[in-house]
Formats: structure tokens, sequence, C-alpha cells
């Protein structure tokens, strides 16, 4: 952009002191109930995400060690069949969609606006609204299962088990009913922090100098994007044909059950992808810091990102190899499952060669990401096993196949994601956590998680089904059974010196700086925890690496208003300077909106016409969410006639 | 102390097009509903596979209401398209004019809807096949609905103000929001109308 050249100017300390007291005030977060319900600020809405997501980890987590007890012993009477159903059904359900997808999503919304050197994120009210959102699907769902009605048919929820010839009552309803919550909430995030990540990045910070998170949180939404609807018109198919009589999937008038386990994978084979990618960004940020240099591969890197998110859309299908599927669309599905070892298989040689030729610093975010290579190797060797037809079909709906996919997600995603939580603990808080705690919480957790995990593979290849409730004596499954469960309480305990260790820190850890790990990325050259405003002055970038590499003469950014919520929008490409923009203040609607939609969605279970009436409050009140404030108007162009003059800039190509 | 600085304040306060925020949110909710039309119509094609006669055991949708919602959304591009002209020219009185003869063809594009679906010689519990072309038509019908209430709301906005240029901004997205409506509806009409009596 020629309208905007870098000039020399002097600029006083005290002058930037100012900016900042105005900064603060324009961008002051919201105070008291209705305060709170309308929150925009990235990092508490981000920080929401995160916090819930954990919670409902934590009741996952409860609902697995209910499992471990009850499969302790043959003939356990512990747990009934009934709520042995339902609690596996809720234990996938949670983890999958109440924790993973939206931990991630939190994670993005709170530091991809950091690590890209921007005010706030694009739409934070859409972030708001997806909030709450997820928020209420939760609740929903766990008040469901208090009242028995939670759902019992397994995280896949397949069809005719769940259809309504032999799944009557509520129960496979509300499965499908919180599918959509989460995944309107799981949408929105996704155009909120592509946006962010596409128009809001510091100048300077062309697409290949952004770090490698944003990257992965960038290529992970656009999977969300193409992936989720699928589940979303499963789940609505299936509930219409369990509400008013339709026959998608009944074989009997033309329908397929088949169709449902197609529209299931070609979703749920992207979601594995879509919790194991932004992990993969998190891996990349811990061994660069902790090894002291930059990536080794960063093209490398990315194109692994984008290329495992392609091929994550060819692979659905070996999820139903036991279906009887065509033996030519098996073998294919079999290459192209093999064939993303060779993005993963990148990856982990890039962050070798970092280590090995980094000063490596053996902090405890690190040993979460050497955890990683430990166990996603194991859970990604067992995949290339279970992507042969003939070994599948082998170990199909058994304890193999749960060892495997607990490698694979724990491994993968859960690992990075507490070095991650520990790694970012003081730009969230302000106070560094433990070192001898983390130490305790990530030793007990890498030894539980094994004991737990590893003799499942022993115990499905002899033969043990998954989602029983109980097995009979004699069958040589009871030592491995009690040595899992053995495993589960050392998670468990590990999860409790995590909590205590979060506690203490929070109150009596060191006060940390802005850079206490020594990074390289921009989150990390603001204040511990950011301002409302998150940064200023902002230099523009110059580097990959702006805070090891940038000299120390780069321009300051001047020129965007203090008096209010001002954002530079930058271009695509190159992220030149393109106009300044007026981000949404805070407001009560988004919050209203997602009430409304939640009463519909409920509501509708119970009669199709509440999606009729149940739709006026929401539309109410997203009239009132767009209604243009007094306060919100441009005074640069009120009256429009003001802003005349600028309108050959404001038009066509940058 | 002099500093080397990037000074941004003389640039606009908005700007049209894939250069404005707004652009890019609704370019995500096109690829959202786009991806949901395109897996329907897959699922279309799926159960049309598993029988050997297709519609199995009903007559095809009656042509007539489904051509002629095409007709009056085809027509109601120009003046969609005038309406986001003017606004990314700032003519109020033009925004105006044409946003609301816009809502006027959508409202008729809604009548036309209505008969089709009185046209369909099938109900969506009669078979797989009927279930598949309500849900297809009746998901293109929320989004016709939708915009309508979103083209009239901002109509409003036009009339009763207050108006900066972020608004304009607005009308034009809708504008381009629309085009997404229309023609998804094409292949979808295809679908329906065409594939049971020429596949």
């Amino acid at each position: 952009m020629s309208a905007t050249p870098v000039v020399q100017r002097e600029i006083t300390d005290e002058a930037i002191a100012a900016e900042r007291i105005e900064l603060a005030r324009s961008w002051a977060q919201a105070r008291g109930v209705i305060g709170f319900l309308s929150e925009v600020d990235h990092k508490r809405i981000g920080l929401r995400f995160i916090i819930t997501a954990l919670a409902f980890f934590a009741l996952g987590g409860v609902l697995a060690a209910l499992m471990r007890i009850q499969l302790s012993v043959p003939e356990n009477a512990f747990l009934g069949p009934d709520l042995y159903n339902q609690i596996f059904t809720m234990h996938g359900t949670t983890m999958m969609f109440l924790f993973a997808v939206p931990v991630f999503e939190g994670l993005g919304l709170y530091f991809v606006p950091l690590m890209v050197g921007a005010r706030t994120i694009a739409l934070p009210r859409l972030a708001a609204f997806g909030y709450w959102m997820f928020l209420f699907g939760g609740v929903f769902l766990y008040v469901s299962f208090v009242l028995n009605i939670g759902p019992d048919n397994g995280w896949f929820s397949y069809v005719p088990l769940a259809g309504p010839e032999f799944g009557p009552g509520k129960r496979a309803d509300t499965w499908a009913q919180l599918i959509t919550f989460t995944e309107v909430a799981s949408l929105v995030g996704a155009i909120v922090i592509i946006v962010t990540i596409f128009k809001y990045r510091r100048p300077g910070m062309t697409l290949d100098r952004m770090p490698i998170f944003p990257w992965a949180e960038l290529v992970t939404n656009f999977m969300i994007i193409f992936a989720m609807p699928a589940v979303m018109l499963a789940s609505t198919a299936l509930i219409l044909d369990r509400l008013v009589g339709t026959h998608f999937f009944n074989q009997a008038q033309g329908g397929d059950p088949i169709l449902y386990q197609h529209l299931f994978w070609f979703f749920g084979h992207p979601e594995v992808y879509l919790i194991f990618l932004p992990a993969q960004g998190l891996m990349s940020t811990l061994i660069q810091t902790f090894s002291g240099r930059p990536i080794v591969g960063y093209a490398a890197l990315v194109t692994s990102l984008v290329a495992t998110a392609f091929m994550g859309f060819g692979l659905w299908v070996h999820h139903m190899f036991a279906a009887g599927l065509p033996e030519i669309g098996a073998s294919f599905f079999t290459a192209a499952s093999m064939m993303i070892a060779i993005p993963s298989g990148v990856q982990i040689f890039c962050w070798i060669a970092t280590l090995w030729s980094g000063k490596v610093r053996f902090e405890v975010p690190l040993l979460y990401a050497l955890g990683y290579f430990a166990i996603f190797i194991i859970g990604g060797m067992t995949g290339l096993m279970v992507a042969s037809v003939p070994l599948d079909l082998q170990v199909h709906d058994t304890y193999f196949v749960v060892a495997h996919l607990h490698y694979v997600l724990i491994g993968g995603a859960v690992f990075p994601l507490f070095g991650a939580l520990h790694y970012w603990f003081p730009k969230f808080t302000g106070r560094m956590p433990g070192h001898r705690l983390g130490m305790i919480g990530f030793w007990l957790m890498f030894a539980g998680f094994n004991l737990t995990f590893f003799p499942m593979h022993q115990l499905g290849l002899d033969g043990m089904p998954r989602r029983v409730y109980t097995y009979l004596p004699g069958l040589g499954w009871e030592t491995l059974n009690l040595a899992a469960t053995a495993g589960a309480v050392a998670m468990v305990l590990a999860v409790v010196s995590i909590v205590i260790n979060v506690i203490v820190s929070m109150r009596s850890g060191e006060v940390a700086a802005a850079n206490p790990w020594d990074a390289s990325t921009l989150e990390w050259s603001t204040s511990s925890p950011p301002p409302p405003y998150n940064f200023h002055p902002a230099t523009v970038v110059a580097s990959r690496d702006p805070l090891w590499e940038d000299p120390p003469d780069q321009p300051i950014i001047d020129g965007i208003r203090t008096d209010r919520r001002e954002v530079l929008v930058t271009r695509l490409l190159d992220a030149e300077p393109d106009h300044r923009y007026h981000s949404p203040l805070p407001n009560v609607w988004p919050f209203m909106t997602a009430l409304f939609v939640s009463i519909m969605l409920i509501a509708s279970m119970y009669t199709p016409w509440a999606v009729v009436w149940g739709s006026i409050p929401p539309t109410i009140t997203l009239i009132a969410w767009f209604w243009p404030r007094r306060k919100e108007v441009d005074d640069e162009t009120h009256p429009v006639e003001k802003a005349r003059p600028r309108l050959d800039e404001a038009t066509g190509p940058a | 102390m002099t500093t080397k600085i990037l000074d941004v304040s003389g640039l606009p306060t908005f700007a049209f097009g894939h250069r404005s925020i707004l652009w890019w949110a609704t370019m995500g909710m096109i690829l959202i509903e786009g991806t949901a039309f395109g897996l329907l119509g897959a699922s279309y094609i799926f159960l049309k596979w598993r029988v050997p006669e297709w519609p199995p055991g009903f007559a095809p949708p009656q042509l007539v209401w489904g051509t002629a919602t095409t007709l009056v959304v085809l027509a109601s591009m120009i003046p969609n398209h005038l309406a986001k002209r003017a606004a990314e020219r700032l003519d109020l009185p033009r925004t105006r004019l044409w946003i609301w003869i816009s809502v006027l063809f959508a409202v008729g594009f809604l009548v036309t809807r209505t008969l089709e679906f009185t046209a369909l010689n099938v109900w969506y519990d009669d078979n797989a096949y009927g279930s598949i072309v309500w849900f297809l038509l009746g998901t293109h019908t929320a989004h016709v609905v939708t915009d309508i209430i979103d083209t009239a709301v901002l109509g409003t906005m036009a009339i009763a103000g207050p108006l900066d240029a972020g608004r304009f901004v607005d009308f034009s997205e809708n504008a381009f929001y629309y085009y997404f409506v229309v023609l998804s509806w094409l292949p979808i009409y295809a679908l329906l109308y065409l594939a049971p009596r020429f596949i």
C-alpha cells in the first residue's frame, strides 16, 4: 500500500503511556453479570473454552475410571449393562465433542491473535455465541445423563441400533442434538479463527513468516468447515427418521444404514485429524522453544500439515472395512491410510533434527512433547496395522482398537496439549508453574497411560471385544484388565497432581516475566497476562522468529485510533496494511441467541413444530445483535457523504 | 527520540469485497453450507444407486413449479446485482430501492417454492426417496427464508439508519450471499427435477 509510508518521527515514552491508558479504557473488559455474559475479549472467551473443555475432560475421565473399576475383575456387579452402555457412550462423546475439539478451539481463540500480533479476533461476538452454544450443549448432555436419557449407542451412534426400531426413548435424540450444539460452536469458531489469520496479521507477517501453531489452526479450521456438515446431516437425518418418520436409513423403504456410516465417517475420520493437527502445531512450538533454535524444515512442516488435511478426507472408509464393501474400494482406502504416514513421518524427522541441532532444555513442557514421540509412534504403528483389511477384520471391535485410538489421541493430542498448557501457563496467569509437581504429574501420566493402554493391545489380540460390561473368568483376561485399572489409578493421580500444581502456582508461583522461556513468537512480546488490547506499541514483523531475529529498530505501527476499538486489517498473503476497522463492542445478544437456539433444539426433540415457533425468538435476538447502536457508528464515515472521497481507496483490489 | 514509524492513519475505515472481514465471514458460511448441499446431493445419488428404478414407486416431481422457481430466482439476480452495485457506490436511494425489490423477488420465490412442495408427487415419509427430496428442498428453502429476513432487516436499516460506510459493506455482502442461495439452487433443481427424468 502506497498510503502507508515509513517515516521518521519523534515518539516519547510519555505519549506511549498516555495511549496505553486510553487503550485500556477503550478495550476495557466488561464487568458485572451482564458484562460477563457480553464478553467479547478473545483471551477470556478462549480461556472459557479451555477451562470448560478441561472440566468435561475431567468428567469424561471419571466415567473412564468407573469403567475401569467395573472391568478390573470378571463378573463384576459394580455397573449394570444399561448404565455401562450409557457410560462408554458418554465417555467417547464427551472426549471427542466436548473436550478435544473445543480445547483446541479455545487455544486458537486465545493464542492465534497473540501469535499473529493482532489486537483481537475477527467477529468476536460470533466467538462468544460459539462458546455459549458449546457450554449449553455440554450441560444439556450431562443433565440428560442424570435424567436417564443419556445416549447409549456408542459415540458414533450407528443405525439401526440408534434408529426408531431399536432405539426407543429419547437417548439417541439426546446424542443427535448434542451434535448440533457442538458442531454449531465449532463451525462458527472455525470462521473466526480463519478470518483472524487471513486478515488480522501484523504488517510484515507474510504467510510464510507465520508461526506453525497458527498454521496448524488454519488448516484444522478449514477441515472443520468441510467435515462438520457431514455429521450434522447424519445426526439430523437420524433424528428425522426417529421423530417424523423419514426413511433415510430404513432398509425396508429404500434407505440404507451404510449411508449413515459414510456420512458419519466422512466427518469422523477428519475429526481425528482436527484433534491431531493443532497438537502437531503445539509440538513444533514446544520443540522450537526448548531447543533454542528456529525449527528445522518450516516449509516441510507446513506442507505436511496441509497434506495431512487433504489426505484426511480420503480415509474414512477404513472405519467401515467390516461393513462388507467392494474389495477394490477397500484396497484404495488401505493405500490412502498408509500414505498418511508420510507427512507424519516428515514432521517427526523435522522435530528430531531440531532437537539434535539445538541446545535442549528439559523443562516439563518438553517432556510432554517427548512423551508424544514414545506414545504416538506406537499408535501410528498400530494404525498401519489396522489399515490393512485382513488384520482389521481380525481385531475390529476389540480392545486392540481401543488401545490404538488412545495411543493416537492421548499420545498425539493430549500430551502435546498438557505440555502447551504448562508452557503457556505463565501467559494465562502471570505466574510460573511449579517444576517439581510438574515433573511428578508428567511421569505419573506417562507411566499410568502406558500401564492402562498397552495391555489392551494384548487383550484385543486375545479376543476381548470392546464395549462389553463384563467378562467371564478363565478367559485369560484377568491380569491384563487389573493392570489396566491400576494404570488408570496412576492417571487419576497424575491429573490430581497437575490440578494441585495449578492451584499452588496460581497462588504462590514465581511472578512471570513477559518471556520466561526465552521463546521467539509474538505472544511473548507482551506482558504476562497480556492487557486487553494485547500490544502497544506494536512493531512491524521482519522474520519468522521476531523475538530472536528481528532487528531492534523495526518500525513502530502508529495511526490506529486509541479512543475506540480500532484494529488494522491487512492483506491476505503479504499482510500489507489495507484498512482500519472498528471491532464490535461487547453485547449480550450472542448469549441470548445461544440461549433461545438451545431451547429450540431441545424442544424439537419433543415436537417437530418447535423448529417453527422456536425459531422466532432467536430471529429477534439476532436482529438485536446486528442492529447498529449509536456508539458503534463510525464517526469518520457518518453521515455517509463523508466516506465518498475515500470510495476509490475502498473499492477494487488494494 | 526519533523512531521509524509505519503510519497507517491515512487508511480508510472500510473496504468492499474480499478486502473486508465480512466478505470472508460470508465466504466461510458459503463453504459450510455448500458442503452441506454437496453431501445432500451425494446422499441422493447414493440412495438412487441402491434401487433399479428411480424414483422408486412414484412419478417424478411436476416440472411446472420447480421451473417457475428457477426462472424467478434467475431473474432476482438482477435487482440483487443492482443493489450490490449501488451499495458499492454509497448510493443510498438506489440501494434502498433495489434491496426492497430484491425482497419482493425473494418473496415471489418463496411463493413458487411453496407450490413446489405441493407438486412433488411424494411425501417425506413415503420412502427414502421422498425423505431425501424433502430434505434437499427443505434445506434450500430454509436459506431462502433466512435470506428474506436478512435482506428485509438490512432494507429497514437503510431507511432507519444510522448509516456509516460499514453498513454499505453489509448491503454488498448480503447481496454476495444471495448469489450463493441462487446458484446453489441450480444443481439441486437438476437433481430433483431432471435426474429422475433423464438419467
